[in-house]
């Protein structure tokens, strides 16, 4: 088991190295750093003193070196476009995306898993195809026309909750949430719901595919046989071995979390990092598109390693094979 | 009638599947009308001389205040809506398909050619694309299209927009098309046939275009499919965000972020009247690609 992460986390390293490297050449060669720091009344002179001060004429290897150091020292460099850190700025955001994703995830869980599970012990009932059909039409419409409609229904026509922010938050340290207000949560509903319902199309499909699978196995119809009572079949025998793939595809839905969120803050004007990076494109603010990549990658390597060892949490099996 | 079609051939299934007919037809009209745009369209939305402020927000037809001339209404410019769908969808469509075109052969090509050779080039070609399919296709999008705008000098920009808006969408999808290409050619070449190809002498490039490729068209197809929905998608959303076609020749993605504007005013036309159109032509697209995938996947449902 100590291999198997150690492994993974070299992995992971590399997965970094590489996303960083990306960053870097998206800084060197998309547009000219020093064009972007200066006046057109800069002298030539003066252009190529802050060329040679930014050490932007050493070596290719050596400068990505420096840039990689900064990013480990947590110096994200300025923005081309409001001057601030980008450190600042991205940190200042994520608590924002945060919420949001952890809320539309857990509503798909929620939600997503206990359909799952009806539609595959049910396949011929009426529900079942009313479900089902919901989710095809689901998965064609696009996230921000799911969010526009809610808007329409929730905040135009009924006027039930706001369209727009993040409505009350509270500080919590540097932690700005939403979490702790009546307020806040109104706010957040409608966003969560928009970002949720195309991942729960997902995470429904998966379960009941898995769950179909599970339930023509030998053994479900061996506990069938020996009288197991139904919901304890249902839920200890046959659910309990579809969580493998589940959690894997929970771990691959968090970057369409983080992806889809960039419509979804859009759509809502939520202010989180995906807004950040909308704007940063529109601007060409490479600094801040660069350490949007590298963050997220963070993020993405994080939680698929936090998967890596649910694994073994979950599957006894793979605590055992490594002795074999 | 239709006594001539073979009972559980693809053309059999598909006259028998009522959603597949209906998905297909929808799917024809609305392809028909975008092609057919500049003759069936009443004004040119693209033309400012052909529309009038005077006419502006006029509700469509069948509600008080509309007028004959705009069976579906018009927009704040007064531009006649039937007429911004049609070509917006023209817009949307070509994108779509030729973006898709691109991602298949972009795809397609790598694949078999990773599949067929194996070894370090496929290790390559699969680390790439197991990296971009970690990030999701719009995340990609997004970020060619912020490379093109860093590269690329501002006057050019405003006329590559849709080059580099398909070429944007293209990038970002070919994944799918290299991993099914690769897996169906690492079955095929250790088949009888590849092998008898090979002792012949033929060249790789013949073996893989003219003996593996037709073979594995079925699965390749499927994906064309969804994937002409997904690109169709992708540059609605991209639209939308107002990072993909500009208001002066818009597409679908385009119409329905003006449409935001008059959400809360009660000009609903401006808005659901695109929307509806997207989703429909979407849905009717998937459940085409859904109906192909039965075919030729029976296993999988």
């Amino acid at each position: 088991m100590a291999y198997f992460i150690l492994k993974r986390l070299v992995q992971s390293v590399f997965v970094m190295i590489a996303v960083a490297f990306l960053a870097f050449s998206l800084f060197r060669f998309v547009g000219d750093p020093v064009s972007q720091m200066t006046g057109v009344e800069t002298t030539v002179e003066d252009q190529d003193r802050l060329r040679e001060g930014l050490g932007l004429n050493d070596p290719f290897v050596v400068q990505f070196i420096r840039f990689s150091s900064d990013l480990l020292r947590g110096d994200f460099g300025f923005s081309y476009r409001t001057r601030q850190p980008v450190a600042e700025m991205i940190t200042n955001r994520i608590p924002a995306t945060l919420e949001l994703g952890v809320v539309a995830l857990l509503i798909s869980l929620i939600v997503g898993i206990p359909a799952g599970v009806y539609t595959a012990l049910r396949p011929r009932g009426i529900a079942t195809q009313l479900i089902l059909m919901t989710t095809l039409v689901g998965v064609s419409i696009p996230t921000f026309v799911i969010g526009i409609m809610l808007i329409f229904l929730f905040g135009v026509q009924l006027g039930l909750l706001p369209t727009f922010g993040r409505g009350g938050t509270v500080h919590i340290g540097s932690w700005e949430s939403s979490l702790f207000t009546f307020d806040g949560w109104k706010s957040l509903i409608l966003p969560a719901v928009t970002l949720g319902v195309y991942q729960l199309t997902l995470t429904m499909r998966l379960v009941r595919a898995q769950m179909m699978d599970v339930m023509r196995s030998d053994y479900i119809r061996f506990a069938m046989a020996r009288g197991v009572p139904l919901h304890s079949l249902y839920f200890r025998h046959a659910l309990a071995n579809t969580m493998v793939p589940v959690i894997t595809i929970i771990g691959l839905q968090f970057g369409g979390v983080i992806a889809f969120s960039i419509v979804t803050e859009s759509v809502f004007q939520w202010p989180g990092m995906g807004l950040l990076f909308l704007e940063s494109i529109r601007f060409v603010d490479i600094p801040v598109m660069g350490v949007y990549l590298v963050v997220i990658a963070f993020f993405f390597v994080l939680v698929n390693l936090i998967v890596d060892l649910l694994y073994f949490a979950i599957d006894p099996r793979l605590r055992v094979k490594e002795d074999v | 009638m239709l006594a001539f079609i073979k009972r559980r051939e693809p053309f059999w299934l598909f006259v028998h599947s009522p959603s597949a007919m209906i998905a297909a037809f929808l799917t024809a009209l609305i392809i028909l009308g975008a092609l057919f745009a500049p003759l069936i369209a009443p004004s040119n939305p693209y033309d400012l001389s052909s529309f009038s402020l005077m006419d502006g927000l006029l509700p469509p037809v069948w509600q008080d205040g509309g007028r004959s001339a705009f069976l579906l209404g018009t927009d704040d410019q007064g531009r006649d809506m039937i007429s911004s769908i049609l070509y917006g969808a023209r817009l949307s469509l070509v994108i779509g398909l030729t973006a898709m075109v691109i991602a298949t052969v972009l795809g397609v090509g790598l694949g078999l050619a990773a599949g067929y050779f194996g070894g370090r080039f496929d290790a390559v070609i699969m680390r790439i694309a197991d990296v971009q399919l970690a990030l999701p296709a719009i995340l990609t999008a997004l970020l060619i299209d912020g490379i093109a705008r860093g590269i690329l000098p501002t006057e050019i920009q405003q006329n590559m927009r849709v080059t580099v808006l398909t070429l944007a969408i293209a990038l970002s999808l070919w994944v799918n098309f290299a991993r099914t290409a690769r897996a169906s050619t690492f079955v095929e070449k250790n088949k009888e046939y590849v092998e008898a190809a090979i002792i012949m002498g033929q060249h790789p490039l013949r073996i893989m275009l003219i003996q593996i490729l037709p073979n594995i068209v079925g699965p390749l197809l499927v994906i064309m499919t969804v994937d002409l929905a997904s690109a169709i998608l992708l540059e609605a959303t991209l639209s939308f965000l107002g990072i993909g076609l500009p208001a002066d020749s818009p597409s679908l993605g385009t119409l329905i972020r003006i449409g935001m504007q008059f959400l809360l005013s009660g000009e609903w036309w401006i808005l659901w009247i695109p929307t509806v159109f997207l989703i429909v032509l979407v849905v009717a697209i998937n459940v085409l690609g859904d109906f192909l995938r039965d075919i030729f996947n029976p296993g999988l449902r």
